[in-house]
């Protein structure tokens, strides 16, 4: 199968008089229909560039990206404005017409397309109703909230009928709850239509809970990219790691020893596992850390445990747990990699890091 | 008090600033406005950037706002009596009015339409809109409230630079000033137009400010 979004040696460069700014290195990535792909990666990361780069917001300084077939660098500018009608895309600001109603907000990407106005209207309405706005089509954006803002964007980018929707930090302007509700309609747009979804975060939560696959960026390069329930069972990159452990940060025991992170499916039985082990090895283990988060609906359970000094039998309890088929994960850079995220005193403070 | 050929007089001269002003604002606005949009689409963060058409209406803009508007009007005195038959009288005076306010409106225009959230043009642009429903539907429309209030700012710029064309045979209130209040020192007609001319700048003044409020969506009610 072709992927729907084919990006090749993707490089984008920013001459500012001081200096160039490499936002993009040789980015290779593709997307399949039906994905919901999460894009992460600290602040100036080079992730908006990158998403930016797929609707030809921001031209490549070099390399190709193939949407559906068409590359779009060989595109005139009327064909490449067609080709983004089928390109939507959501803010973090939202991005809506502030002098216009609701309803005409959803409107104006018909009227782009040329669509009669009593038609529009129409259309506009059933797609406010899927995001469940009805009742402020008459309304204006100043009189809504934050998350009915986002609905509205999501209603309006949704009447251009879509194959792709691009989402750059769409949750990050709302708290918890509300974020949980967007990224629920996003995934039943993804399921009902069939929408391919790139999601630009730089939260490990919002992959968790909506995304397929994830790709990992880092200072403008491509560090890890996958299936996120595997890249979450055994991360391979540092930044991966930092990512998933940001979780961890309280366990303060960890620091000096030797840990392990096993991760399973919350059904399989691991504390016969566990049990199993401590009974054949005769050495206790601790439990630092036990969890379980949801990945796309699917639960996982997570668990760090602290091996015995002893190196021998560490080892030993590392095969044992492999052969449970668990997988299983020495975390000995965990401290290399918690300080370099401590040291930035967190992810939106990165800034200046890169 | 005043005679009733007097009184008719101040009456024919409200009517004469009126049309001299309106008419301006009007002509002001037909030249003022493209080259604003122009002046917006062409800048450095604009959706179609051209250095070159940038520069070239940015001079002319300049260097038709640096000269005094007095000298303005005696320089283009040959050019208004090749359109209008005569350079004196109220009628005449639109021509060097709207010469003076075209480039000072395309300015209020530029600052207007510059205000418009970049955001909002990206997201129309991410939806395929046209360069032209960009300016349209977007620029134009989301600005509609900044861009009244500057019309409003530009009338009366217009009103007052109006008087001073009285000072030079121009017609209106501003005439009557000059030639019954200065020339032959008639106080009470002078403080009657001067009163006038800021009523005048008062209604301008009031019912711009009204049209805005009323076309702007972003108060919550
Ligand atoms: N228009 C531009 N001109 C110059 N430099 C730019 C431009 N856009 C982005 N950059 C630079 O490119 C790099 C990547 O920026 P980008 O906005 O893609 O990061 P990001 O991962 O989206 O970060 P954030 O999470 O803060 O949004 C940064 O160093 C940024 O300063
Ligand atoms: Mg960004």
């Amino acid at each position: 199968m072709e992927p729907i979004i084919k990006i090749e040696h993707l490089c984008k460069e920013f001459k500012l008089k001081e200096m160039d700014v490499h936002a993009l290195n040789d980015v290779s990535l593709d997307i399949y229909k039906g994905d919901i792909y999460g894009i992460i990666g600290m602040s100036g990361a080079g992730k908006s560039t990158l998403v930016r780069c797929l609707n030809f917001l921001e031209r490549p300084t070099s390399g190709n990206v193939v949407v559906d077939g068409r590359d779009l660098a060989q595109l005139s500018g009327k064909e490449l404005r067609e080709e983004r009608k089928s390109i939507g895309m959501i803010f973090q600001h939202f991005n809506l017409l502030m002098q216009r109603s609701v309803v005409d907000n959803v409107c104006f990407p018909l009227e782009i397309a040329g669509m009669k106005r009593s038609e529009a209207r129409k259309k506009a309405m059933e797609y406010l109703e899927i995001v469940g706005l009805t009742e402020k089509a008459k309304a204006y954006p100043v009189q809504l909230s934050g998350g009915q803002k986002q609905r509205v964007a999501i209603a309006r980018v949704l009447a251009s009928d879509p194959k792709i929707l691009l989402c750059d930090e769409a949750t990050s302007a709302l708290d918890p709850q509300t974020t949980k509700s967007i990224l629920q309609l996003l995934k039943e747009i993804n399921r009902k239509f069939g929408i391919t979804i790139v999601v630009i975060t730089h939260e490990m939560a919002v992959v968790q809970e909506i995304c397929s696959h994830v790709a990992i960026i880092d200072q403008g390069n491509l560090v890890e990219h996958g299936k996120v329930e595997d890249i979450f069972s055994a991360p391979q990159s540092r930044e991966a790691k930092r990512l998933i452990y940001q979780g961890f940060e309280k366990v303060a025991e960890m620091k000096g020893k030797r840990c392990v992170r096993i991760v399973f499916a919350e059904n399989s039985s691991f504390e016969p596992v566990i049990g199993n082990m401590v009974l054949t090895f005769k050495t206790p283990v601790n439990i630092l850390y036990a969890n379980t988060r949801d990945l796309d609906g699917v639960a996982k359970g997570e668990m760090i445990l602290q091996l015995p000094e002893d190196a021998e039998t560490g080892e030993k309890m590392i095969a044992y747990l492999k052969n449970a088929k668990l997988s299983v994960e020495e975390m000995e850079d965990y401290e290399s990699v918690h300080r370099i995220g401590g040291a930035q005193g967190g992810r939106e403070e990165g800034d200046e890091a890169c | 008090m005043l005679t009733a050929r007097e009184v008719s007089m101040i009456i024919e001269g409200i009517g004469g600033t009126l049309w001299m002003v309106l008419m301006s604002v009007l002509f002001g606005y037909i030249l003022g406005l493209p080259m604003g949009i122009l002046l917006t689409v062409t800048g450095k963060d604009g959706i179609r950037p051209n250095a070159a058409v940038y520069k070239v209406f940015d001079v002319i803009s300049n260097i038709f706002r640096s000269i005094p508007f007095l000298i303005l009007l005696l320089l283009v005195q040959p050019l208004t009596r090749l359109i209008l038959g005569k350079s004196y009288g109220a009628t005449a005076t639109i021509v060097p009015l709207t010469i003076a306010a075209a480039p000072y409106i395309a300015r209020m225009v530029e600052s207007s339409l510059k205000e418009v959230d970049h955001g909002v043009i990206e997201a129309a642009q991410s939806m395929g809109a046209s360069n032209w429903t960009i300016i349209f539907k977007v620029l134009l429309t989301e600005a509609r409230t900044s861009l009244i209030v500057n019309a409003t700012i530009a009338t009366n710029t217009i009103l007052g630079y109006s008087a001073m064309a009285g000072a030079c045979g121009g017609g209106g209130l501003g005439d009557i000033a000059v030639r019954y209040g200065y020339h032959r020192w008639q106080p009470d007609i002078l403080l009657i137009t001067v009163v006038l001319l800021v009523v005048l700048a008062q209604i301008f003044q009031m019912t711009g400010m009204f049209i805005s409020r009323l076309v702007d969506r972003r108060r919550v009610e």
